[in-house]
């Protein structure tokens, strides 16, 4: 008996049954859209960024001296790749937020929200207990901040358990309620620094600080602690997703929900759980910038972080190791966009345009395969049914 | 209209999915295209009607060569597609289904809404399809949605009419009915082909029969001189035996009771309508119905997927009215739903996690929360071949599997389990002849070994070959209990369409 598919599944597999959007977008069914298309996507990306830099009134040759100096200051030196792994640890941590609700057939928006609770509980213990030595106070600090993001995650999963609403609209809302609680309790006694009048918070300990463990050889090097932190959440999240009996609940609800609640799986609890789990991530990421980069919080100190994770997830394909990589990739470019800007005068918002670009490509599979003239069924098999007219 | 398909030759990656296909259809006559799923008969479908282009070959009508390159273009040519599941807005009125996308307007843009009403009214005497044009499609019946997708199609022109299933979704009268129409659009010159899998119907209704199989057409029949049996074996490559072996039931206690069942909506109308059925031990029974008369509810009812507005259920002397579904299935009910894709499986999951899906949780497939993968895989690689699943590859996608053969890892999912009741929602729905006969010796099986078994199918034929009770539901109750032995598909048929008879 040959492994050769009948007919049938050679049929299904040409036409798959619809998956929703998050599904499609957010995991990889074999390496050509694990591994290819994402690699292509960046490529072609950064050749049309070098084409706007070039339309914008640059030689070819000023253009490709931006690019080394994208290079350059993302892995150029021991300074870069310290800064690439500083912009990237933030990141990691968002998206796997972002990943793990993505695996369950959620889209945690509310990644930013999240990000900005935990990093308030942070730095909240970070600044008002004293004396503590680190390894209680920084462990104290760090569950802070996984708990405040842990309740803004709890939030939307147990609106969309109890009443079905849509966990889009409401982790959005919330990212505008954590934006302007964050403002209004930065003017409050309880967080304002004394002597300010400005929102700003007080500064956190050095007791509550992320060790940056490089610092011994050059203090410039930032890169600090939380990016082993981030790592071990990584490993965590795989870990739970593969190998445990929740992360296969997770999978199965995610995969398809109506099967999952057939063969006995509480779907509402899963949704509770990964939303629980997904702000606890997202709330690590905001107390990681508290305390490994800022010592204090402002008005939207994390810069993002929620959004930039949603990018962070697609392009890693919603596998955690994936995750970590895209991480990087975009601290890199974050890091570099900062030396390009200084050495080639060429703008950092062409980072986000490139992200951007990157994305979009990733999320248009068919376009780069179109592209690059990829032998891909899947892409090309779309059928209508019915009526054409 | 004469069409004839000349060589068609269309090949997908890895696969030749119609491989030098000719057919000719005649005008006023019926040509019956049968073969297995997967035999190319949609494929050649979407060819005709302009979906896919072929690699090779023609398509010629009244001696002309067509190239389509898209639907409309087909349609303008005089090819009709009448699908299987309907293409209707339920809100809209017949006559707006039927002139949508070729309404006729004032000033271009506002609907002609009486002109729209005559225009349907003229092809419904004149084909004989009588249907009030202003009904809406939500309170018709399936038959008369299924008759306003014919006049659809004969309002734009078509001189060809393809039926996909057609009677898939019919009641014995029904189907019947529909008959009547063929036979009246072939006295009037169509050319129709249809669609099936269901030989009785291809003997019943055809003018010529022609048979796929693996891409090719391997035979024509006669349906004046075929047999079910001869056609049977053309599909499959093997003779095949229709019947069901089976010694007569030894029915023990009670397994299964329910008593006054009642479920309603949202809006508080009943679902199921005081429901009181019993299955035994060493029993198949059988529910048969139309698609839609509380069959699923029923399944959800004793399965604890929905809640009861009030009655009672006990698995022999357990009340489980109210228990979550995990523990009604750890109590002793195993449960093949009604939709493969949908309920049953998980199509991105591998064959051994789809084994596990409802038992992952338990010892050995988990300590705590910790998977083993060891033991999965070990269990799985049993039941691939204890119940013939292939290709055996238990690494690979579920969805990489053909229907027979996923419905087969189901079934080897929740038969391999010792329990004393099993639910088997529509079995056999739409997979191969060879599976079918697989499954059905199982299910016998499984009731010799004393299992008392629910068989719900919109299949009357499997009804009959299966069961050793049949209950008819409509509308939410239960019309009829009756003994297979003493009624008949004729009797089944009028309780079906809720005629008491």
């Amino acid at each position: 008996m040959s492994s050769q598919l009948d007919p049938q599944a050679q049929e299904d597999l040409l036409n798959p049954r619809e998956r929703s959007f998050t599904q499609r977008l957010a995991t990889a069914a074999d390496w050509r859209s694990a591994i290819l298309i994402p690699f292509l996507a960046v490529i072609s990306a950064l050749i049309i960024g070098l084409i706007m830099i070039i339309l914008t009134g640059s030689s070819f040759s000023e253009a490709m001296n931006a690019y080394l100096a994208l290079l350059d200051g993302s892995v150029g030196s021991l300074r870069a790749i310290s800064e690439t792994l500083t912009a990237a640890t933030p990141l990691m941590l968002a998206g796997l937020s972002v990943a793990l609700a993505f695996r369950a057939g959620l889209f945690n928006i509310g990644g930013e929200g999240q990000a900005l609770i935990g990093g308030m509980f942070a730095v909240w213990v970070g600044f008002s207990i004293t004396g503590l030595p680190i390894f209680i106070h920084l462990p104290l600090a760090i569950i802070a901040g996984i708990l405040g993001g842990a309740i803004w995650g709890f939030i939307p999963g147990i609106l969309k358990a109890k009443t079905g609403a849509h966990e889009v609209i409401t982790t959005i809302m919330l990212n505008y309620i954590a934006l302007r609680l964050v403002d209004f309790l930065l003017k409050t006694t309880m967080f304002q620094r004394e002597g300010r009048n400005d929102p700003v918070s007080k500064n956190i300990e050095v007791s509550a600080e992320y060790p940056t463990f490089l610092s011994g050889i050059d203090s410039a090097l930032r890169v600090h602690a939380g990016l082993f932190v981030a790592l071990g959440a990584a490993f965590l999240i795989y870990w739970l997703l593969f190998r445990t009996t929740i992360g296969f609940e997770f999978r199965a609800v995610g995969a398809n929900p109506s099967a999952a609640r057939y063969a006995g799986i509480s779907v509402t609890k899963v949704y509770i759980l990964v939303m629980l789990i997904a702000g606890a991530l997202a709330g690590t990421a905001g107390a990681g910038q508290v305390l490994g980069v800022l010592g204090r919080t402002t008005p939207g100190f994390t810069a993002d972080l929620g959004f930039d994770g949603i990018a962070v997830a697609l392009l890693g394909r919603s596998n955690p190791w994936g995750v970590v990589a895209a991480a990087i990739l975009f601290g890199g470019l974050r890091a570099g966009g900062q030396q390009m800007q200084v050495s080639a005068s060429v703008g950092i918002d062409l980072i986000s345009v490139i992200q951007a670009l990157i994305i979009i490509f990733v999320a248009a599979p068919a376009l780069i395969s179109a592209i690059y003239r990829l032998k891909t069924p899947v892409a090309s098999a779309q059928i209508s049914k019915g009526w054409g007219a | 209209m004469e069409l004839e398909l000349r060589g068609i030759t269309k090949a997908f990656p890895g696969v030749l999915a119609n491989d030098n296909v000719s057919l000719t259809a005649r005008s006023g006559q019926v040509l019956a295209l049968i073969g297995e799923n997967g035999a190319g008969k949609s494929t050649l479908m979407n060819i005709l009607s302009g979906i896919y282009r072929p690699d090779s070959g023609e398509i010629v009508l009244d001696g002309k060569v067509q190239k389509f390159h898209d639907p409309g273009e087909a349609i303008k040519a005089g090819i009709g597609m009448v699908h299987q599941h309907f293409m209707l807005v339920p809100v809209f009125t017949v006559a707006e289904n039927v002139v949508l996308g070729v309404e006729p307007t004032f000033f271009g843009n506002i609907l002609n809404a009486k002109k729209a009403n005559k225009e349907v009214q003229e092809i419904s005497q004149k084909y004989g399809l009588a249907v009030d044009p202003k009904a809406k499609i939500e309170d018709l019946a399936v038959g008369l949605q299924q008759r306003v997708e014919i006049i659809k199609v004969l309002l734009r022109g078509a001189k060809v009419l393809v039926f996909d299933e057609p009677t898939a979704v019919l009641t014995p009268q029904e189907v019947i009915e529909f008959f009547g129409i063929v036979a009246e659009l072939k006295s009037r010159g169509a050319t129709i082909i249809f669609i099936t899998h269901k030989l009785k119907e291809a003997i019943a209704i055809a003018d010529s029969i022609t048979v796929l199989r693996g891409g090719k057409v391997v035979g024509h029949a006669d349906p004046k001189t075929t047999t079910q049996e001869e056609l049977a074996a053309m599909m499959v490559g093997r003779p095949i035996d229709l019947t069901v072996n089976k010694a007569p039931a030894q029915p023990g206690a009670p397994v299964l009771t329910m008593s006054s069942v009642t479920m309603t909506d949202d809006m508080g109308r009943a679902l199921l309508d005081d429901i009181n059925l019993e299955v035994r031990a060493g029993e198949i029974v059988g529910v048969a119905g139309i698609q839609g008369n509380g069959q699923t509810e029923l399944i959800e009812a004793i399965t604890g997927l929905l809640p009861l507005a009030k009655g009672q259920i006990k698995l022999k002397d357990m009340d489980i009215t109210g228990s979550k579904p995990r523990q009604i299935h750890r109590d002793g009910v195993a449960h093949v739903p009604e939709d493969r894709n949908e309920m049953g499986m998980i199509g991105s999951f591998t064959v051994a996690e789809n084994l596990v899906l409802d038992s992952y949780y338990s010892q050995p497939y988990s300590h705590g929360v910790r998977l083993q993968r060891g033991a999965i895989d070990e269990g799985a690689r049993i039941l691939v071949k204890d119940y013939d699943v292939r290709p055996p590859h238990i690494e690979n996608m579920a969805s990489a599997l053909s229907g027979g053969n996923a419905q087969k890892m189901i079934v080897a999912r929740e038969f391999s389990r010792d329990v004393p009741l099993v639910l088997c929602a529509q079995p056999t729905r739409g997979i191969d002849v060879g599976s079918i006969e697989y499954i059905h010796e199982q299910i016998v099986r499984k009731r010799d070994e004393g299992v008392a078994i629910l068989v719900v199918s919109t299949e009357l034929d499997e009804i009959f070959a299966l069961s050793d009770r049949i209950v008819v539901m409509f509308d939410g109750k239960i019309v009829a209990t009756l003994n297979t032995s003493e009624t008949d598909p004729t009797q089944v048929g009028l309780y079906m369409a809720g005629k008491n008879s």
